[in-house]
This record gives structure tokens, C-alpha cells and sequence, in this order.
């Protein structure tokens, strides 16, 4: 596409980004580099970091999930209603995340059976899955977890020997898995097929239907562990816990380079995309920069990644011929007309 | 088609594996749940069978009243969101008393009023090692286990406006008791209404620990016989949003018809209402009673939309939170109930039972005196 993309790709930049971030802060700031605040930073971005493999995955796929946040406060909200029930906790979990798995199933049968974009159909229930929380458990805040699973989620006990609290040392797993899936896989191809050319991917054999459901399933799912962890962090269960929060974690995935039309980004981009808004915000609060500035950066920085490969690719565009194609790019000419029945 | 072919991802798509991958997620995500399910058989931790081993840290330390106030302290107030105006004005009194004896303050705040949004800010002051930190916490328990473990790393915890749970901060300090404020908010609007009508309530968050606690005094006044012919139809809640405020009065009077008063006790509901009420057929018909500045309220009480309203004075609040940051950190006090400190000339202070310290009654404005306060 470009001579410049062919050598460095977004995805490298927010890493180098990220490194810089992590170095001048070290250098500029006391008690930044110390494990303590590193824990606590990270452990701050548990749950946006949790939320944002699945959202890689569906936006990779040219899908996109707004309901992650509410059903993040549906699940706190059930656990806390569950709790005061006087149910065991171990029971509660499970339960919590067949709800989220639901929850993922319904929005993604309304996305493929009644073939409504993914933005509305999660808009709406970004609604609902909120509202439905407040049914559950109004406006009360159930603390009192028990101590032993609490301490799991706090930043203060972390994986022997490393900084890294438990949360986090979870999603490296996930993250590790997940991007096996993605880029290992033919099933992370299907996805890339699905984001590039949708129909293409329909008419290759790939089940474009059943692989959306099942990657709506599996973001209702992580967001409603997600919801556990949130509950078990904050020590505090209410309808309303983590509300916006899908907005940065749609921020983060797009700050590390996933095309939010679909078909291109990798996962490695969207790890660095979140720990650049998380290490970035805790530099910034550090340095008491005000919570105003710090959302004008983040803004900024978002604007900026999706504009730069784009000003990047719209020069050389002009410079090259346009019949040269890089593998994955299908010219906007060819787009097919979606068949009813897909 | 022909590009189809052509485009490499399609073709690797046609592997084999990528069309059974789907439903093989999808049972590896049901066995993982039927896993857990079976697991939870096994054991069982209920709400009653635990025993959280949160007692107070003791710090062992004995307060001596007679020591100097110390110089240079860095004291830090969090307030629940940075643009709340309310708490703008605690804050910068908080901040100039500390200069005043010798110390700085700051204020530092997310820009909602989110449960969770204090926490990374409670550990960035930790990390600055601030003397003291004060904060209006937005959730009691939210905010926990990083004050406690601000407060182990000798950093004095002061919770102002609204409190955390007991034993995450050493003192709190109250504007006036929360049953004083619950009960004159509905003896006053009963007066203005004879004793009669519906009446419904304008709050801020659904979880702010303060406006909560004043609402459950509020509805246990209403039991009483003389209220009887009161009915409170509704608490709404605006989330200290001056829009979304505006627009729950607009709700209100639109749902109950028959609506005499709204008592709002927050400072920016309160402002919202009387803008409303003021632009609208319901004015001078519709009483709005609650707490509010007398800045922001004025201009409402001279139309006639508002006769009358109730606050602190937020300056002495503030000054008496640093106060008693200072005393913390100079171990003069140690947040036990009975000990005594000087907050400058508010004069001296007792530290109540579970470490509050009481400021004083509310003071009711209207026509005859608000043009004596500029806050």
C-alpha cells in the first residue's frame, strides 16, 4: 500500500510510544517506576484490558460491542443482589457468567439473524443490559465480599517475585491465547476474511454467522468476569460500576492500531494500546495534570492513530499507480452486494 | 469473483480448520462453565460465613495534645469530581487555611463522580507521599482498600462532605449531623406547604453516601403524624449534572400533576430545579426547598421561585478539614473519640464517636439575609 506502512507499522509506533512513556516517566517522575505504583497502575487497567481481547477480535471482524460496560455493572449488580441473597460466592461466578454468555448470544443473534449493524443492536443494549442491572439491584451497594477472593483482585498481592498483580497476570494468559487465536489459527484468519470482505469470507465456506456469535458470546462473557474482578477489586457491587468504560476500551483497541472498518490490527497493538492510556493517565495524575487535560491527550492520541496511517496511505496513494494491491486489500470497486440470505 | 480468488485472506480461509474453529470455541466455552458450575458444588463461602478480618488498624500511636502544629505539611483534597462547585469551595478554603499555618494544599479529582474514579487518584497521592489526604468519598467502600493502604504508609486519611466506610479514614468531618439535616429538610418544606400535598425528591447519585442517609432521616420524619397529609411521591436523582437535574424536574412535575413541593438536597439539583420552575407555569405554585449557595441561588430567591433554603457554610467546612488533616499529622490527635484540637479560630473541636467531628447546624437563607453571604 505504502512505502513507509511496509516498514513501520502503527502498531510499532504506540509500542515505541509506550516504551518512551514508560522511560520518561521513570526518568522525570519520582515514585513512577517504584513496583508499588506499577502494580497499582496496572491493576487500575484490569478490566479494560480484560474487555479489550474479545473487542479486538470483533473489531477485527468489523464488529463492534457497546454493551460490554453495562453488562460489566449487570454482572457487579447480580453478584451484589446474589451476595445479600445469601448465595455462595463460588455459585455466584459461574452464574454471573452464563448471564454475560447470554447476554453475548443475544446480541449476537440480533446482529446476524435480524441483520441489524452491530453498533445499534449494542447500543440498545447498552441500554438494556444497564437497565437491567438497576432492576437487580437498584440503587443499594453491597459490600463485604469475602476477604480471601478480594485480596486476589487488589493490588497489593501480586504474582510472586513480579510486580504484576493477579488480574493482570490473568489477562497476560488470556492475551497470550488470544493472539495464538488470532494470528496462529484459521479461525483468527476467518475473522480478518470476515473484517476485510464479509461477503468474500461468506462465499469462501467461512460460517461468517455462527463465528460472530460465538465471538459476541465470548466478549459477554470476559465482560461479565470482567464484572467479577471490578467487584472484587472496588470491594463495592452497584448497578452503575464501569459505566463508559467501553469507550476506552474501543479507544484503546483503536489507539493500538485495529482498523475499526475491520480486516486489519493485530493483538500485540491493542495489549500496547491499553497499557499506553493506563501507564499515560498514571504519569499524567502523577504529575497532577489536571483529569480535563488528560482526557484532551487521549483524545488526541486517538485521533492521531487513526489519521496517521491514513494521511500516510492517502500520499503514497498518490505517488504509486493505483492497480498495485497489498495482499488483503481488495479494491473498493469490487465490494459486493451482501445476499439477503447471508 | 475473480478478486476473490485473487485475495490471499479468502483463500486461507478455505483451510479446513477455519470453519470448525467457531463451534469449538463456543464448547470450550460452555465446558468452562459447566467446570465452574461443578466446582461450586464443592465449597461454599456465603455473606454468612465469612469474617472479614478488617479491624481498624491500630496504629499503636498516642495522641499528644500538646504538640506544635507541624510546617510543610502537603495535604491533598479529593474531592468527588473536579468540577463539582460545591466542593470547589471546601477545597480552596481547606487549601488556604493550610497555608495559613504554614502547610500547602492541592486538589486533584476525576472529572465524574464515579464510584471507582477516586481509587487511581488515591494511589498516585500515596505514591507522592502526601501528608494527609482528604476526600469526599463518592462510594464508601470503593475507595477502601487504598486509604487503608495510604494509611499504612503513615498517611493520615480525613473524609469530608461524605464518608467512607468506618475504618478507612481516622476522621470524618460532618457539615451538621446527618439527622438534623434529614429532618429540618422536611419541617421546613411542611411549613411552606401547611402541612399538605405530594412532595418528591431531587438527590445526586443514586449511591452518594450523604444524600442517602439524609433521605432515610427525611422519610422516617415523614412517619410522623403531623405529616400525614404529605405524601413524598418520588426520589429522582440527577447526578449532580445541572442538565440532566433540569430535566428530572421537567420529568417530575410532568408524571405527578399534583406535585407541591421538591426538596433537592444538593447544591447543583437544587439550582437546576429553581431554573425550571422559574421559566415555567408551575412557578410560585411548585415549593423548592433543599441545600444550595447562596450564589448560585440568589437570583431564584429575589424572583420569588425560592423562598427559602438551608446550607453550611462550606468555607468552614473546608478550613476545619485541614484543620484536623494537620493535627492528624502533627499527632495531636489520633481520630479517638473524646480528643480535642484547635481548627484556628472556628475555635475548639471534640472528635465524636467513630472518629466525627460535627461542624455545626445549618443555616436557612432567603430574602432577609442571603445578600450577607458570597459563596
Amino acid at each position: 500500500m505504502t512505502t513507509l506502512t511496509k516498514y513501520v507499522r502503527w502498531d510499532t509506533v504506540v509500542t515505541v510510544l509506550l516504551v518512551a512513556v514508560f522511560l520518561a516517566g521513570a526518568g522525570t517522575t519520582d515514585g513512577f517506576a517504584d513496583t508499588s505504583n506499577l502494580s497499582a497502575a496496572l491493576d487500575d487497567t484490569a478490566e479494560i484490558a480484560l474487555i479489550a481481547l474479545p473487542m479486538t477480535l470483533l473489531v477485527v471482524a468489523g464488529q463492534v460491542d457497546l454493551s460490554v460496560a453495562s453488562m460489566l455493572g449487570l454482572s457487579s449488580a447480580l453478584a451484589g443482589a446474589l451476595w445479600d441473597a445469601g448465595w455462595t460466592f463460588e455459585l455466584i461466578v459461574p452464574v454471573c457468567l452464563l448471564v454475560g454468555a447470554a447476554g453475548g448470544v443475544l446480541n449476537g443473534w440480533l446482529v446476524t439473524r435480524i441483520g441489524l449493524p452491530s453498533l445499534a443492536v449494542t447500543i440498545g443494549t447498552l441500554t438494556l443490559y444497564r437497565g437491567l442491572a438497576s432492576v437487580v439491584l437498584g440503587d443499594k451497594a453491597v459490600a463485604d465480599f469475602p476477604d480471601a477472593y478480594a485480596k486476589w483482585a487488589a493490588y497489593t498481592r501480586t504474582v510472586p517475585g513480579t510486580f504484576v498483580p493477579y488480574p493482570v497476570a490473568l489477562f497476560i494468559v488470556f492475551a497470550v491465547i488470544t493472539a495464538v487465536v488470532l494470528h496462529c489459527t484459521g479461525f483468527g484468519r476467518s475473522l480478518f476474511a470476515i473484517g476485510a470482505q464479509e461477503d468474500a469470507a461468506y462465499f469462501a465456506g467461512i460460517r461468517v454467522k455462527r463465528i460472530k456469535i460465538a465471538l459476541f458470546a465470548v466478549s459477554g462473557l470476559v465482560a461479565s468476569f470482567a464484572g467479577i474482578v471490578y467487584t472484587l477489586r472496588y470491594g463495592s457491587a452497584r448497578a452503575d460500576n464501569g459505566i463508559g468504560l467501553e469507550l476506552t476500551v474501543i479507544a484503546s483497541v483503536l489507539l493500538g492500531g485495529v482498523d475499526f472498518d475491520g480486516g486489519k490490527g493485530t493483538l500485540g497493538g491493542a495489549v500496547a494500546g491499553v497499557l499506553l492510556i493506563g501507564l499515560l493517565g498514571n504519569l499524567l495524575t502523577l504529575n497532577d495534570v489536571s483529569n480535563e487535560v488528560q482526557v484532551i491527550v487521549t483524545g488526541l492520541l486517538l485521533i492521531a492513530s487513526v489519521l496517521t496511517p491514513r494521511v500516510i496511505s492517502a500520499v503514497s496513494e498518490r505517488r504509486s499507480t493505483p492497480d498495485q494491491l497489498t495482499p488483503g486489500q481488495l479494491p473498493d470497486q469490487t465490494r459486493l452486494e451482501r445476499p439477503s440470505t447471508s | 469473483m475473480k478478486s476473490l480468488v485473487a485475495n490471499p485472506l479468502a483463500r486461507k480461509a478455505l483451510a479446513p480448520e477455519a470453519r470448525s474453529t467457531g463451534p469449538r470455541i463456543r464448547a470450550l466455552a460452555v465446558t468452562a462453565v459447566v467446570c465452574s458450575l461443578a466446582l461450586a458444588g464443592c465449597s461454599g463461602t456465603t455473606k454468612n460465613s465469612v469474617k472479614n478480618d478488617d479491624k481498624p488498624a491500630e496504629s499503636g500511636q498516642k495522641a499528644n495534645p500538646d504538640a506544635p502544629l507541624k510546617k510543610g505539611l502537603k495535604l491533598a483534597f479529593l474531592p468527588k469530581q473536579i468540577n463539582n462547585p460545591y466542593e470547589q469551595i471546601v477545597d480552596n478554603a481547606g487549601i488556604a487555611a493550610a497555608k495559613g499555618f504554614g502547610s500547602s494544599g492541592k486538589e486533584v479529582g476525576p472529572s465524574d463522580a464515579k464510584a471507582s474514579s477516586q481509587v487511581s487518584y488515591i494511589n498516585t497521592l500515596t505514591q507522592q507521599r502526601q501528608n494527609a489526604i482528604l476526600i469526599a468519598a463518592n462510594d464508601p467502600n470503593a475507595v477502601c482498600g487504598p486509604l487503608k493502604q495510604a494509611m499504612k504508609q503513615n498517611i493520615k486519611v480525613v473524609a469530608y462532605d461524605s464518608d467512607t466506610a468506618k475504618d478507612c479514614r481516622q476522621i470524618f468531618i460532618n457539615q451538621a449531623s446527618s439527622e438534623q439535616i434529614g429532618r429540618t429538610q422536611i419541617q421546613h418544606i411542611a411549613e411552606q406547604l401547611h402541612y399538605k400535598g405530594q412532595i418528591a425528591i431531587l438527590s445526586a447519585t443514586q449511591n452518594a453516601t450523604n444524600q442517602n442517609t439524609w433521605i432515610s432521616y427525611m422519610k422516617d420524619e415523614l412517619k410522623k403524624p403531623a405529616y400525614k397529609n404529605m405524601k413524598l411521591v418520588k426520589v429522582a436523582y440527577g447526578d449532580d449534572d445541572d442538565q440532566k437535574s433540569f430535566q428530572e424536574t421537567q420529568g417530575l412535575l410532568k408524571a405527578y400533576p399534583k406535585l407541591k413541593g421538591i426538596i433537592s438536597p444538593t447544591t447543583v439539583g437544587i439550582a437546576a430545579a429553581a431554573r425550571y420552575i422559574s421559566a415555567s407555569s408551575y412557578k410560585g405554585k411548585v415549593v423548592v426547598n433543599g441545600l444550595g449557595t447562596p450564589n448560585q441561588m440568589r437570583k431564584y430567591v429575589k424572583d420569588g421561585t425560592v423562598a427559602q433554603f438551608a446550607l453550611w457554610d462550606p468555607k468552614k467546612l473546608g478550613k476545619l478539614a485541614s484543620y484536623a488533616a494537620a493535627a492528624l499529622a502533627s499527632g495531636q490527635i489520633t481520630g479517638a473519640e473524646g480528643e480535642k484540637f484547635k481548627a484556628g479560630d472556628l475555635g475548639d473541636y471534640t472528635v465524636g464517636k467513630d472518629g466525627e467531628v460535627i461542624l455545626g447546624p445549618p443555616t436557612v437563607f432567603d430574602k432577609a439575609n442571603i445578600d450577607r453571604f458570597n459563596f
